[in-house]
């Protein structure tokens, strides 16, 4: 990789260990400006303990983890969230009886200026819509009727779109996607897809975990590549076939040196 | 909400048919998945009216409550004799009072996705700790009704100390050496036990704070269910202790404690009679209402009875509004007991046996969502109300009371299938 642009995310030798198991052996992760990074593995592969260890939510016992060039540990989710960093979780984490506007905001809530604000702790509800609708809109999700709709009247593809346009409202350094499209049809997962891409575009770097090769190869710029809880190499999607990746992921193939580093 | 085939049309939104990255020539079951991009939309359904209602009733939970209250009503009014007067209306409103406010307390818990059996145990016990304190014990009014909404606070903080991850050893050490302390210094149980209380609350108040040891941790997180039932029998049998199984008389409570009955007082507005325990009840449902719809903690209250591992993941403390719910819902069942005084006249151990079941129904009859999340507190209101003009309506008509229990057991019956099947509202 170009070794002049500050990774967004730079680890090395990461270690996490579960009583006797070692879920992550060493290993590197780098996350660069602007970019979609699928992680793809096996399962027990050990990319999902990586991933909540750069989001927060697992601590390690060794390595560091530098964002954007500063050595970094988050001790919750919270912290990682406060510092600009939005997961998409494979449960969304949306409450389907609120609207789309409250789960935007959902423990973020804004409240008015002034006296009712702060005495009387009263939300900004139109502000609230607002922005909501307004993020909506610049992704091209303002397909649902009303910003006041609850979550739970929408389809999966739709929640999928609010999670992801929530995540990237409120991201500032980049938006982790966890198995952003695994529990939808082929035409909802293409509408994620592209709205993948769209906030690709707008700035925030991605890591995109999936099982899915067609998709991670249509959408990712690099592809991190997990095996027996280390990094086995980094591809691009345009110099490999998707067999060469799985071959990779299961051992059946040597990782390429080139890309290894 | 709009119609289906406009937001049809809109759907179709940005959705190009981009390929596979460049380099490489896409292998056929690569791009398989961009083809049918033309389309690549989310789907709307058109909807059958019946779609619509299922939808109505979805985004109004108490659109349905107010449908059947003005129904009675209507079939009441056509059918009983002295039913529609100013007079019988404002009767229903007072016999609903004590169990609407009580069914307040219960939707904040039910609303959590909790259910809390001993409201009615929390009230009685409050309210015995206010006459006996203010007719025995020789308490200035005031004191005796801010000592009895701490114990109804403090009852509230136990049972969300059960419910989440809370740390109550402190609590219940100091207020139980307290106790015995106090008693073995000759201090009677009607001053020891309410000072006990306070000081378990101080010590549990310095423990969160850190500044004293905070105990043992024991993550409790029992299931609502079975830790309020076995909380209703331990109120119930401390208020039977506390009130030495002794009824505090009415003329007693006029005499040294007016204040007490305060809420039993009546106006008379264009010959309907008003207590202000009515008004009281009107007070909280509305301030229940402004917390649960324009506050942050209203809208932590619904995501975790909705989904408590999202909200956990959204990022709000789920443990500590949980143990804010249980707390205000216990002091609400304090200012319920102290309208009970009022509405009853006399204070006894032994009253509102049934008070939590009623309060439940008037909750889930009031379209709140037993599964949590779901629903609105002013149902609860409206719930309380169906309730008392079914049983009104009834005996005016000539029924046997029995066909009460028999109406309230049906609506129920009904409430719980209509929210099944709101439930299942779909895109």
């Amino acid at each position: 990789m170009t070794d002049d642009v500050t990774p967004v995310v730079r680890g090395r030798g990461l270690v996490k260990r579960y009583g006797r198991v070692t879920a992550i052996d060493h290993a590197d992760f780098d996350l660069m400006p602007g970019e979609i990074l699928a992680v793809i593995g096996d399962n027990g592969a050990g990319k999902s303990s990586l991933i909540k260890a750069i989001a927060g939510a697992v601590q390690l016992d060794e390595g560091v983890i530098e964002i954007d060039g500063v050595p970094t540990r988050f001790r919750s989710p919270i912290e990682a969230r406060n510092a600009g960093i939005e997961t998409v979780y494979q449960n969304l984490a949306l409450s389907p009886a609120l609207s789309i506007a409250d789960n935007m905001f959902l423990g973020r809530e804004v409240y008015k200026s002034g006296f009712m604000g702060k005495y009387l702790r009263m939300l900004d509800k139109k502000h609230m819509r607002d922005f909501a609708r307004a993020k909506l809109t610049e992704l091209g999700l303002m397909t649902v009727q009303s910003i006041n709709q609850a979550v739970e009247t929408l389809s999966g593809g739709q929640r999928q779109g609010v999670a992801v346009a929530r995540a990237a409202a409120f991201a500032k350094r980049f938006v982790i996607m966890d198995e952003p499209t695994a529990a939808l049809g082929v035409k909802e997962s293409r509408r994620v897809l592209e709205l993948i891409k769209d906030v690709r575009d707008r700035g925030l770097p991605i890591v995109l975990i999936s099982h899915n090769m067609p998709h991670v190869f249509e959408v990712a710029d690099r592809i991190h590549i997990h095996r027996l809880g280390k990094r086995a190499c980094v591809i691009r999607p345009g110099d490999f076939t998707m067999s060469d990746a799985v071959a990779i992921m299961t051992g059946a193939m040597q990782p390429p040196e080139a890309a290894a580093a | 909400m709009t119609d289906a085939p406009a937001a049809a049309g809109a759907a179709s939104g940005p959705a190009s048919g981009p390929g596979p990255a460049s380099g490489r020539t896409p292998q056929d079951y690569e791009t398989a998945a961009s083809r049918e991009s033309a389309v690549a939309a989310f789907d709307v359904k058109a909807k059958s009216p019946l779609d619509h209602f299922q939808h109505f009733l979805h985004a109004n939970p108490t659109a349905a409550p107010i449908m059947v209250l003005a129904l009675s009503v209507a079939v009441f009014a056509a059918t009983a004799n002295n039913f529609l007067t100013a007079f019988n209306l404002s009767l229903i409103i007072q016999q609903v009072t004590v169990i609407g406010l009580l069914g307040a307390a219960q939707t904040l818990i039910i609303l959590t996705a909790g259910i809390d059996l001993s409201v009615a145990a929390i009230m009685v016990l409050s309210y015995m700790i206010m006459a006996r304190l203010g007719v025995e014990g020789g308490a200035p009014d005031v004191v005796a009704v801010l000592i009895g909404l701490g114990a109804g606070l403090a009852c509230g903080l136990f049972n969300g100390a059960l419910v989440t991850r809370m740390r109550v050893v402190p609590v219940i050490v100091t207020a139980a050496a307290t106790v015995a302390l106090l008693t073995l210094a000759g201090l009677s149980v009607i001053w020891a036990a309410p000072v006990g209380i306070l000081l378990g609350l101080a010590a549990g108040g310095a423990a969160m704070s850190g500044k004293l040891p905070a105990g043992p941790s024991m993550q409790f997180r029992l299931p609502p269910f079975i830790a309020t039932l076995g909380a209703w029998s331990i109120f119930a049998a401390l208020s039977l202790w506390y009130s030495g199984g002794q009824t505090v008389r009415s003329q007693s409570i006029d005499a040294e404690a007016s204040l007490l009955k305060v809420f039993g007082l009546r106006v008379e507005i264009l010959g309907a009679q008003f207590t202000y325990g009515s008004f009281l009840m009107v007070l909280v449902f509305a301030g229940l209402w402004y917390v649960l719809n324009w506050t942050g903690w209203g809208r932590a209250v619904y995501a975790i009875g909705d989904d408590k591992e999202a909200a956990e993941l959204s990022g709000i403390r789920t443990d500590r509004v949980l143990l804010s719910v249980y707390a205000v819902s216990g002091t609400l069942c304090a200012l319920a007991g102290w309208a009970a005084i009022g509405r009853v006249g006399s204070a006894s151990p032994q009253s509102f046996a049934e008070g939590n079941l009623d309060a439940i129904t008037a909750v889930v009859i009031g379209g709140t969502s037993l599964f949590g999340g779901r629903g609105a507190v002013f149902g609860t209101l409206f719930g309380a109300l169906i309730v008392g003009v079914f049983r009104s309506g009834l005996s005016l008509s000539g029924f046997d009371p029995l066909w009460q229990s028999f109406a309230v057991g049906l609506l129920i019956i009904v409430a719980v299938a209509l929210d099944q099947w709101i439930r299942r509202v779909s895109a």
